[in-house]
């Protein structure tokens, strides 16, 4: 343990280092400072209460509507915040890297490490609204945090592949942000699963082995409500979650692999 | 010293650089250019080092000098293994701290304690080390009122400070320094020296990038020389500065006379020349004037590769009756020659001459870098001049 922690001590101090800097840089200048990171869900979430239970009501059946579209799309933009950030983080941080030789994941960790911090404030932002909405707030919503964890591993693994790309090839950031939107709709956020496999459960099997589909419905059955279609009612086998897992997993392994082959060049390239 | 001394190994390193004609290559290209296409097109490749082998031994001050682009701040780089060789091998013992460049990851919307804490992250402090260093830091960069402003506001020479402060805090066994720590105001480098010679005392292992050759001998115990990215000269620091200054005063490399020429030429000058004869340095021209002039007076300035003047004269304060070389008639010529001991260093030096009335208001002909010379003698010390010293010493008794 020792030994793990020496080897590590480098980039656990730059880690700690970068991650206070962005978050004290992040809000700096403005009035109301930290305050936004609890006041922008909690605008997000007035607007889509507004929208989506009064003009459009798209999650008719969906018992705490508002809140389970909240927690789709905060989960949404961690992993939006995570990969979008990420493009440009090699590259941006070029002069760094050209005057210091220092473990190159440390930027993309500190990267997610901030947008994990937003999404825990978010999460208290959706805590006090179930409150509010009368849902109960017990112990086995902790149930999230391996949920959670998963989200992190893809986000991260995506970030790596993403940011390695954009040392070469400057188009990927158009390119991610064309996928994200397309993805955004091909994930069940504004709507529920149920819309879909009403019509085709094929299409529907397909959609849920996406990754992300997976975790915010795994999320919402758990904090929101037990009609939250999940990937195992889908295809009605336990076990059919470890496959969208394994591929979290797997890309994990493949782009570290790629950024780690890479990031030796990364000096003279980015 | 025994093999466990060598604390860096440097074996047969060859460093290439591909330079893509477009720098960032966009997918695009990918789909219009055939990969086996491109390559041949874009394939570029500058070679930066080129067989580079050496060791240095604990506790050694160990310079690397060479001309601009000669490859010596790869060579720093490859070591601070912020670059990875193309071919061979580097091996490093102990902890290595680089200097590339001060104060790395700065930020200016932070305040001068939080560019601390950040940079100090950088250097591999916790954040428990720089609170226990904070103090000394502060104190040493002569900013404890500053502290709390944002480093935007700093003015260079503070930031410069800060950083410096903070980098001679770093605990390393092997540090690389690039020339950068020799800039700054005279204050400044006199820090930046004592530090040197601090580390020296230490037994701290030392890699040195420098043009100042007075600083390499001075500080190094060893050098090499590199020049078209391979080694050229290696050992003795003494040999591997001349060898270098001896790369400038080539005057295929040496800084050519630029014939940069005003006034009104009254008065002309001809045939200048500098040269060294007997440990003496000769400078000769002709004069000839083309109207009659009243006392002329005739100067130079001798300057050394860096263009500081190191020594002027001119004839009108070298004559004791302020009388000089008289009045000229039209077309009366005459040759002047200064005369002075050979007490510099070696180098490239090039020599201004001009012709002014005796007031020295109007110019009549004015010529920077009108000839050059070499200077080579096998000096013993990292100055600008060396006069001759004599020393003599008396027993404490002694009357």
């Amino acid at each position: 343990m020792k030994q793990l922690k020496d080897r590590y001590r480098y980039s656990i101090i730059l880690l700690r280092q970068l991650v206070k800097t962005d978050f004290k840089l992040r809000y700096q200048g403005s009035a109301l400072g930290y305050i936004w990171s609890l006041l922008r869900p909690f605008l997000l979430f007035v607007t889509l209460y507004f929208v989506f239970t009064i003009f459009i009501r798209l999650g008719k059946g969906v018992p705490h509507y508002p809140v389970y579209l909240l927690v789709g799309i905060i989960l949404w933009n961690y992993f939006a915040e995570v990969t979008g950030g990420s493009i440009g983080a090699i590259v941006g941080r070029g002069d760094l890297i050209r005057k210091i030789n220092f473990p190159k994941y440390v930027i993309i960790l500190s990267g997610s490490a901030s947008a994990l911090i937003n999404l825990s404030l978010n999460a208290v932002v959706v805590a006090i609204f179930m409150v509010f909405n009368h849902m109960s707030v017990n112990l086995s919503d902790l149930y999230i945090l391996p949920l959670i964890l998963e989200l992190t591993i893809l986000s991260i693994a995506v970030a790596f592949l993403l940011s390695t790309l954009y040392v070469r090839f400057r188009d990927v950031n158009y390119i991610w942000e064309v996928i994200m939107q397309a993805a955004f709709y091909a994930t069940p956020i504004l709507y529920p699963v149920s819309e879909i496999s009403n019509k085709s459960l094929k299409v529907a099997k397909a959609l849920m082995l996406n990754p992300m589909a997976q975790i915010i419905q795994d999320i919402r059955h758990v904090l929101v409500t037990p009609s939250s279609t999940t990937i195992s009612e889908i295809f009605g086998n336990e076990w059919i979650r470890l496959v969208p897992i394994g591929i979290s997993i797997l890309i994990l392994i493949l782009s570290s692999i790629y950024f780690r082959k890479r990031s030796k060049s990364f000096a003279e390239e980015a | 010293m025994s093999a466990a001394d060598t604390v860096i190994s440097v074996k047969d390193v060859s460093k290439t650089f591909l330079l893509p004609h477009e720098r960032a290559m966009s997918i695009k290209n990918v789909f219009t250019e055939l990969p086996f296409l491109r390559r041949s097109k874009n394939k570029e490749s500058q070679q930066a080092l080129k067989d580079i082998s050496f060791e240095v031994k604990r506790g050694e001050f160990f310079g690397i000098v060479g001309r601009n682009g000669s490859g010596k701040s790869t060579l720093l780089k490859i070591l601070a293994t912020i670059y990875q060789p193309t071919e061979g091998s580097i091996e490093l013992k102990g902890r290595v701290v680089p200097f590339i460049e001060l104060g790395v990851g700065f930020n200016p919307e932070l305040t001068g304690k939080e560019n601390v804490y950040l940079n100090g992250a950088m250097l591999g402090f916790t954040k428990k080390e720089v609170d226990n260093l904070y103090p000394n830091i502060v104190e040493f960069a002569e900013l404890e009122k500053f502290m709390d402003q944002k480093l935007k506001n700093y003015s260079s020479g503070m930031q410069v400070r800060l950083a410096f402060s903070l980098a001679t805090r770093a605990q390393a066994d092997i540090l690389l320094v690039d020339e950068v720590l020799a800039v700054g105001d005279a204050d400044f480098q006199r820090k930046c020296f004592d530090y040197f010679r601090t580390l020296k005392k230490n037994n701290k292992t030392v890699v040195f990038v420098s043009h100042d050759m007075n600083a390499v001998r001075e500080y190094c115990d060893r050098a090499i020389l590199i020049e078209k990215s391979r080694i050229l000269v290696r050992g003795k620091t003494s040999n591997v500065a001349t060898a270098y200054t001896r790369l400038f005063t080539d005057t295929k490399y040496g800084k050519k006379a630029t014939n940069t020429r005003w006034g009104n030429k009254s008065v002309v000058i001809n045939r200048p020349s500098a040269e060294e004869v007997k440990e003496k340095i000769i400078i000769k021209a002709q004069i000839t004037a083309k109207k009659r002039v009243n006392k002329p007076v005739i100067g130079f300035a001798f300057k050394n590769a860096t263009g500081n003047t190191i020594v002027g004269s001119n004839t009108k304060l070298l004559s004791k009756d302020l009388y000089g070389i008289g009045d000229m008639q039209p077309g009366d010529t005459k040759t002047v020659i200064f005369e002075m001991d050979n007490i510099f260093n070696d180098g490239s030096y090039t020599v201004d001459l001009a012709v002014t009335d005796s007031d020295g208001i109007t110019v009549y002909d004015w010529w920077e870098d009108s000839c050059q010379t070499q200077i080579f003698k096998e000096i013993k010390t990292p100055y600008i001049v060396n006069p001759d010293i004599e020393f003599r010493y008396k027993d404490k008794d002694a009357k």
